[in-house]
């Protein structure tokens, strides 16, 4: 080979291309390699080291959820013809994955009642700015006006883009668990581009879409702003669509369809919306066609929005996104079906009102809020979170999100968010019950001391 | 009444009429890669279903009391009806119409097709990994944020910059976390810039992640031998510039041995340079950004690291960044402390806060740190000379007679890990473009080059074979490039009407832009 080059060794040719001065001259100061029996001991010894939920009972949400995740996923995902291509730039070999994406975009418009879809973006928080961007680009507003009840993550995520892409991020309150509707109406100027909601919010809390997009819309003199959801797809066999609420994006974490919890990612985000935003869409999106044969044939379509082709006039950056991910997305879609999507969600919503009715009638434990809930729902102990959390971890249970950890918010001390997916059954329910209600007892107790002495003292 | 479905069976003779090497004799049944393409929307029935769900065990509560009726779903979505078998065999059905990197050589430049272990899949599966929630205790997720720890090291040390976040979600993604940075490093001092400065060979992601972080893009031209024009830069170059964008190697294939004069000039006026790390498959071990004098890097966990490309994701696109931009990394940090135990760290007062959700796409970081201590440093060295060996190999190939005066070379002479051909001399003697030898290509069993791009270049081929591929296999890729311009010199036809053997044959991209079908048609 060196003999073709007309080289002496291969490092004559970095000899030749790379000045001294910026060439290592040393080996990099990494650990030696290993054969893959040793490296799979490794790995192996760093996951048992993380408490995962096979090792507890946990209660964990507030963004991503344990779902079950059928095994001919696993399957599927692990086809090389999945797994190892590139980005389909040559349509006629990629067939598979094009209409894989195709078939995505129509669950996804489905389960929205948008009409137009993308093949996937990330995730859920940065989809949330992503539509934020692509209202500033539509309408020129500097204002996105965002419900309190977003998820923490896709605030934190929204504002730090905002303030490179030049807009402000204004908070609304909630009210009784939910947006308040006067501070919502009035939040909204005629600079206003976006106006962003979750449904359900972060508190578990089921949001009255409808009259939150109808406020949005003759709140901003003249032309509304966009009207963002962030929704959860999981719930939309029973929930109503953000397309017959007056949402005009809607977006979303995809885990809860398919996808492993892998502590945060790969997952996708959702991103769908209503036909005017077509051409100012993020992300790759397939288009049905025919080849010079007149068969059916999908390729990559209105790539003219794309960085690879607009560069610089482009409405987004992305080029890889999630494709892997939305396969299983599609696939998990389709293995529950359309009616088993609505017997899915009703059994969340008979479990999660079992959950929330027992918790709730335990000594030192309230509801947050008194909004109806599909899967996860807010309460507030009477008694240190944290604290109640490590009790209950020594039992085996992990009693749910500390609420006030995740937002900040000093008015969400004691607020803990219970998640309940159809693996939690009535017995672990149950379980949760008897260890959170004596984890509570025994922290009031353990504590109310101290307080005392804390009152003398004062 | 028939069994199956005629329609979705219907073969189209005039693609075997059409196929230059077509045999003679008729299949009774078309392969599967042949039928026609029908989406699972297409399939089932009323009724069928293969999920079965679990009983709720709880009192009956009606839904109407849980859930008031304004806030419900009146009709379910149509979604498919279909048993578990049929789900099996449509999508075994469809992705038998993808051409993958398990099953050929996958030259696609910019993008580093390298092999993807199996071992990888393996472990990213384990429970321990797999099934962490991501806001687990963070005592109770040690394993995994040491993983983290180790991985940010390790991307440190080939980086040659100290500090490391894994939090990006792709390559793009974490453009735009370095012009973030670079926006938050000035306005902490004061300062307002307006300009970021991208060579004309850049990615198209770094001017629309420019215009993204709310900059506005310059140009910098390409000198004649294929980096950036000194001049051009100097002329440019002022203290409105917060950054400078670059590849390097760039996209050409080429290292800018002008490198350090180019740090020099853009830290002379107080602006960052950034790394787009899509190229580091050519210096991992040889040279690093940092001691180039690169303040922000990104990674593509999915190019240099083997992440599996999935058909267009997941990815991953980790930064590192020097001392002076440390203080306004994105949120949460991993920390260990003097005790050895690992926490994440939210509060940081110079943050630019978050980029996405939780800590990134750590089942990507499971299978790059898997990749990483398989290789270890020497491994990872002796990868990128791999890399860099083939390339110039299959370059050298390409110069043989009867290639180089249709195909040349567009600049230099040797290269790094990549190359770009021109086809500019090909359309002219042998009429055909370079679009029409990428599908010619498919049917001989090889997924094309990078088309196109870079744009400078008249008619580009943009060569990676990676280090992964062995001698056979870049002979018998230039023996086909060699094969097709032979049977263009004699019929071009056979290439302009290319490719014959495929699922589908050239596809009518227009017709999809100007009139958008988007969604099956639901009834």
């Amino acid at each position: 080979m060196l003999a073709a080059i007309g080289v002496g060794s291969t490092q004559e040719i970095f000899d030749r291309q790379i000045p001294a001065g910026v060439r290592l001259g040393r080996g990099l100061a990494l650990p030696d390699g290993m054969g893959e029996q040793d490296v799979y001991e490794h790995l192996r010894a760093l996951a048992a080291r993380n408490t995962s939920v096979e090792d507890e009972l946990s209660f964990l949400g507030a963004g991503m959820y344990d779902h079950y995740v059928p095994a001919l996923i696993d399957m599927l995902m692990e086809r090389s013809e999945f797994l190892t291509p590139y980005t389909p730039y040559q349509p006629e070999i990629s067939q598979g994955g094009l209409q894989v994406m195709f078939e995505y975009q129509t669950a996804i418009s489905e389960l929205t009642a948008l009409p137009v879809s993308n093949a996937s973006v990330y995730e859920g928080p940065s989809a949330v700015a992503a539509a934020g961007y692509m209202a500033k680009l539509h309408n020129g507003g500097h204002r996105i006006v965002v419900s309190a009840g977003l998820h923490p993550h896709s605030l934190q995520t929204l504002r730090t883009n905002a303030h490179g892409f030049g807009a402000e991020v204004v908070e609304v309150p909630l009210r009784d668990g939910v947006t308040d509707p006067h501070a919502w109406a009035e939040a909204i100027d005629g600079q206003t581009s976006a106006a962003i909601f979750a449904q359900p919010n972060f508190y578990g809390a089921v949001e009255d879409a409808a009259a939150l997009s109808a406020a949005a819309k003759s709140a901003g003199e003249g032309r509304g702003p966009v009207v963002i959801a962030q929704v959860d797809p999981i719930t939309l066999g029973i929930l109503a669509p953000p397309g017959e609420c007056g949402v005009d994006v809607a977006v979303g974490e995809g885990q809860p369809l398919g996808n492993r919890l892998d502590f945060g990612g790969p997952s996708f985000g959702l991103f769908a919306a209503r036909e005017e935003f077509l051409r100012r869409m993020p992300g790759r999106i397939a288009g049905e066609t025919v080849d010079v044969d007149g068969r059916r044939g999908f390729v990559l379509t209105l790539q003219t929005r794309e960085q690879h082709i607009r560069r610089e006039k482009a409405t987004s950056n992305i080029c890889t996104a999630q494709a892997l991910n939305a396969l299983a997305g599609v696939v998990y879609l389709t293995w529950l079906g359309r009616r088993g999507i609505v017997e899915l969600g009703e059994l969340l919503l008979a479990r999660a009102h079992y959950a929330r009715e027992r918790l709730s009638a335990l000594d030192g434990v309230e509801k947050f809020h008194e909004q109806p809930v599909v899967r996860e729902f807010a309460l507030r102990l009477d008694a240190d979170v944290a604290a109640v959390r490590r009790r209950c971890a020594r039992q085996g249970v992990n009693p749910g999100v500390d609420i006030q950890a995740v937002s900040g918010r000093e008015e969400d001390r004691g607020g803990l968010l219970v998640a309940i997916t159809e693996r939690r059954t009535r017995a672990d329910i149950d379980r949760l019950l008897e260890v959170l209600g004596a984890a509570v007892a025994a922290e009031r107790e353990a504590t109310a001391p101290t307080q005392r002495e804390a009152t003398v003292a004062a | 009444m028939s069994p199956i479905d005629e329609n979705h069976l219907h073969a189209d003779p005039a693609i075997e009429s059409h196929h230059p090497h077509a045999s003679p004799g008729i299949a009774a049944q078309p392969p599967l890669q042949r039928q026609r393409a029908q989406t699972i929307f297409q399939k089932g029935a009323p009724g069928r279903r293969a999920f079965v769900c679990p009983d709720p065990e709880v009192p009956f509560v009606d839904v109407s009391e849980l859930l008031p009726e304004r806030f419900r779903r009146s009709e379910p979505p149509r979604l498919p009806e279909v048993s578990e078998p049929e789900i099996v065999r449509h999508y075994v059905g469809i992705s038998k119409r993808n051409f993958d990197l398990d099953s050929g050589f996958y030259p696609l430049g910019s993008c580093t097709m390298k092999h993807n272990p199996r071992l990888h899949e393996r472990v990213a599966a384990l429970p321990g990994h797999a099934r962490l929630h991501p806001l687990q205790d963070p005592e109770r997720a040690q394993g995994a944020l040491e993983l983290m720890w180790n991985l940010q090291g390790a991307l440190s040390e080939v980086s040659g910059l100290p500090h490391v976040s894994l939090q990006p979600s792709a390559g793009s993604h974490g453009e735009l976390a370095g012009v973030l940075l670079t926006r938050a490093y000035h306005e902490d001092r004061g300062e307002v810039r307006h300009k970021v400065l991208t060579p004309d060979t850049a990615h198209g992601t770094n001017p629309a992640t420019v215009t993204m972080a709310g900059f506005e893009v310059v140009k910098l031209a390409t000198n004649a031998d294929g980096g950036v024009d000194i001049e051009d830069l100097r002329a440019k170059a002022d203290t409105d510039v917060a950054c400078l964008m670059l590849t390097n190697p760039n996209t050409l294939g080429l290292f800018d041995p002008n490198i350090a004069e180019i740090a020099e000039i853009v830290h002379g006026v107080g602006a960052t340079l950034y790394y787009d790390g899509a190229n580091l498959n050519a210096v991992m071990g040889i040279s690093r950004p940092g001691d180039m004098g690169f303040d922000i890097v990104h990674f593509n966990l999915h190019k240099s690291f083997t992440q599996p490309h999935g058909g267009g994701g997941p990815g991953s696109g980790p930064i590192a960044v020097s001392d002076r931009i440390a203080p306004y990394l994105p949120v949460p940090v991993v920390t260990r402390g003097d005790d050895g135990r690992f926490d994440l760290e939210y509060d940081r007062a110079k943050s630019i806060g978050r980029l996405r959700g939780f800590q990134g796409n750590y089942g990507c970081f499971v299978r790059s740190y898997a990749y990483i201590r398989s290789l270890g440093g020497d491994g990872l060295k002796d990868a990128s000379e791999a890399a860099v060996l083939n390339a110039n190999y299959l370059l050298a190939r390409l110069k043989q007679h009867g290639v180089a005066e249709y195909l040349p070379l567009a600049y230099g002479e040797l290269c790094m890990h990549e190359f770009v051909l021109s086809g500019g001399p090909m359309k002219r003697d042998l009429q055909i473009k370079t679009l029409d030898l990428a599908k010619r290509l498919l049917d001989f069993g090889f997924h094309p080059p990078t088309v196109y791009f870079p744009l400078l270049v008249d008619e580009a081929l943009m060569v990676e074979p990676t280090e992964t591929e062995t001698k056979e296999t870049l002979d018998a890729f230039a023996d086909a490039i060699a094969a097709i311009l032979r049977e263009a010199a004699e019929d071009p036809e056979i290439a302009r009407g290319a490719p014959y053997s495929t699922p589908v044959r050239r596809l009518d991209e227009v017709a999809a832009a100007k009139n958008p079908v988007i969604r099956e048609v639901l009834v």
